[in-house]
């Protein structure tokens, strides 16, 4: 594989954009991997980029039902940041930081990870209470967070309706380091470093069972391009984890959720970075063609229809516009729904499955995309060691019947609420 | 928007309910921590017919059992919960 540089790009400007390698192979299934990977998103072509590059685990293959980043690698509102208050939480986020922060220079691919800033506005004394919690305890495990004043958003953002009588906003909670990322991009990016290690990956191939030994041991996948040998299977299927888990007869602590998002017509720079309503659930950046790309709630009711309702539109452009009303007049270009696999305490699963050979990436609510980094990392370690990674060792599938849960927002067992 | 027939005060709209649980997360008081567990955080989680309950919050505010698909939202019965008489 070229590596892109200066020289590559001015060489093939010379020779008329002709020349460009493929970035990956498009792969045909070979009878059997050491490592078959269920899911080619984000999260499951980083794991078989890191179990190539960190563990030298090189026969591996990524089958996905559709194309890479389909799902929701490509459907998300493309916000990284690390602004987790619990232990168990806190380690894993930044270390998926850290890794964006140095993701294009070891991808040798510009995923366009822009640290533009995360700012949670508050809009009542409690409320910076709690960002002042949640700030000490991220400075605590080396984050960066600031707490602002009304004066210090002003600064950020002046165009904020700062003396909206409902929700008057007060204050907020900033993180510099975060930002967003070209979601697409770190799709193509870790499928471009997987496949120069040697991994197949492998489009329209939907598994559609799964091959066990004698001891119930997994030896393998069905899917609808042939029987695939596996040593060991990684499943990284988040929105259909439940029905992937049926086929080994397994149960999981998730509900299927459908969550929207939005993007505007292109508009000439107007938002620094990302910008969250606290008073209702409405998060907005801008992308670097123009476009205000922004989201809010699920829409409260299990469901694996890609699409979402109405009335979830409006409530979420309600909180854009108790916020920010010159957005007002921007038009909607596209919006559309990914599926989410909701746990029962917000947070993710990596775990071993209680069967044999399976190993189980699930459960990322509507917070994958900026663990991709991590979660790929973490999953790899686990695949190739058999021991949970350090920053992942709460991720646990039995949590919830020990009681070890990971519930950021204090909801409980109600996965709609998360 | 989902329409849905209450049996009470006929077709409205979805936004007129909350959506509560799954009938399958519905923890009876008499069960041994190993069930309240798999009962509390387990889910069948279909992509297919599912019983769920709901409450029509903004209307007459009964309790009613819904069977809807949860690829295409096709709602096939709505009945009141828990059903009249029976007790369960």
């Amino acid at each position: 594989m070229t590596r892109f540089s200066v020289f590559s790009l001015a060489k093939n400007a010379l020779s008329g954009h002709r020349l460009w390698e493929r970035t990956w192979r498009d792969a045909a299934p070979r009878d059997a991997y050491d490592v078959v990977i269920v899911g080619g998103g984000g999260h499951g072509l980083a794991t078989a980029y890191y179990l190539a590059k960190e563990h030298g685990v090189r026969s591996v293959a990524v089958v996905e039902k559709g194309w890479i980043g389909g799902g929701n690698a490509g459907r998300n509102t493309t916000i990284i940041r690390s602004n987790y208050e619990l232990e168990g939480n806190a380690a894993f986020y930044e270390w998926s930081m850290k890794l964006w922060e140095g993701l294009e220079q070891d991808l040798n691919y510009n995923a366009m990870v822009s640290q533009r800033g995360v700012l949670n506005l508050c809009h009542s004394d409690a409320q910076r209470d709690a960002y002042a919690r949640r700030g000490n305890a991220m400075r605590m495990n080396g984050v960066d967070a600031e707490l602002l004043d009304k004066e210090g958003v002003r600064r950020l953002a002046p165009f904020l309706d700062f003396d909206q009588a409902r929700f008057p906003i007060q204050g907020g909670m900033y993180q510099p380091r975060g930002g967003t990322a070209r979601h697409d991009a770190v799709v193509w990016g870790y499928a471009r470093g997987a496949s120069d290690r040697g991994v197949d990956i492998i489009q329209n191939c939907e598994v559609t069972g799964f091959l066990r030994g004698a001891d119930g041991r997994i030896t393998g996948v069905e899917t609808t391009r042939g029987v695939i040998a596996a040593g060991r299977v990684g499943v990284a299927v988040a929105g259909n984890s439940s029905r992937v888990a049926a086929m080994v007869g397994l149960r999981l602590p998730i509900e299927s959720h459908v969550l929207q998002a939005f993007v505007s017509e292109a508009l000439k720079p107007v938002l620094p970075g990302v910008i969250t309503f606290g008073a209702g659930h409405f998060y907005v950046s801008q992308s670097d063609k123009g476009g205000l790309v922004f989201g809010g709630d699920i829409d409260g009711y299990n469901s694996y229809a890609s699409r979402g309702n109405l009335p979830v539109v409006e409530d979420v452009c309600e909180g854009g516009m108790a916020i920010m009303p010159m957005i007002g007049r921007a038009r909607l270009l596209r919006s559309w729904g990914g599926i989410c696999d909701m746990t029962m305490d917000g947070s993710p699963i990596i775990d071993r499955a209680p069967v044999d050979g399976l190993y189980l990436n699930a459960g990322w609510c509507y917070g994958g995309f900026k663990a991709t980094p991590a979660s790929g990392w973490c999953f790899a370690h686990l695949i190739a060691t058999d021991q949970p990674h350090e920053t992942a060792t709460r991720y646990r599938l039995d949590r919830f019947a020990t009681g070890h849960l990971i519930d950021e927002k204090g909801q409980g067992a109600q996965p709609n609420l998360h | 928007m989902m329409l849905i027939a209450c049996p009470h005060c006929g077709p409205r709209a979805h936004v007129e309910f909350a959506y509560e649980r799954t009938m399958d997360a519905i923890l009876p008081l008499d069960t041994t921590p190993e069930d309240a567990a798999r009962i509390l955080y387990q889910r069948e989680n279909p992509r297919g017919f599912s019983d769920e309950l709901w409450r029509h919050t903004h209307g007459c505010r009964a309790w009613l059992r819904l069977t809807r698909h949860t690829g295409t939202h096709e709602i096939t019965a709505v009945v009141p919960w828990p059903a009249v008489g029976t007790g369960a």
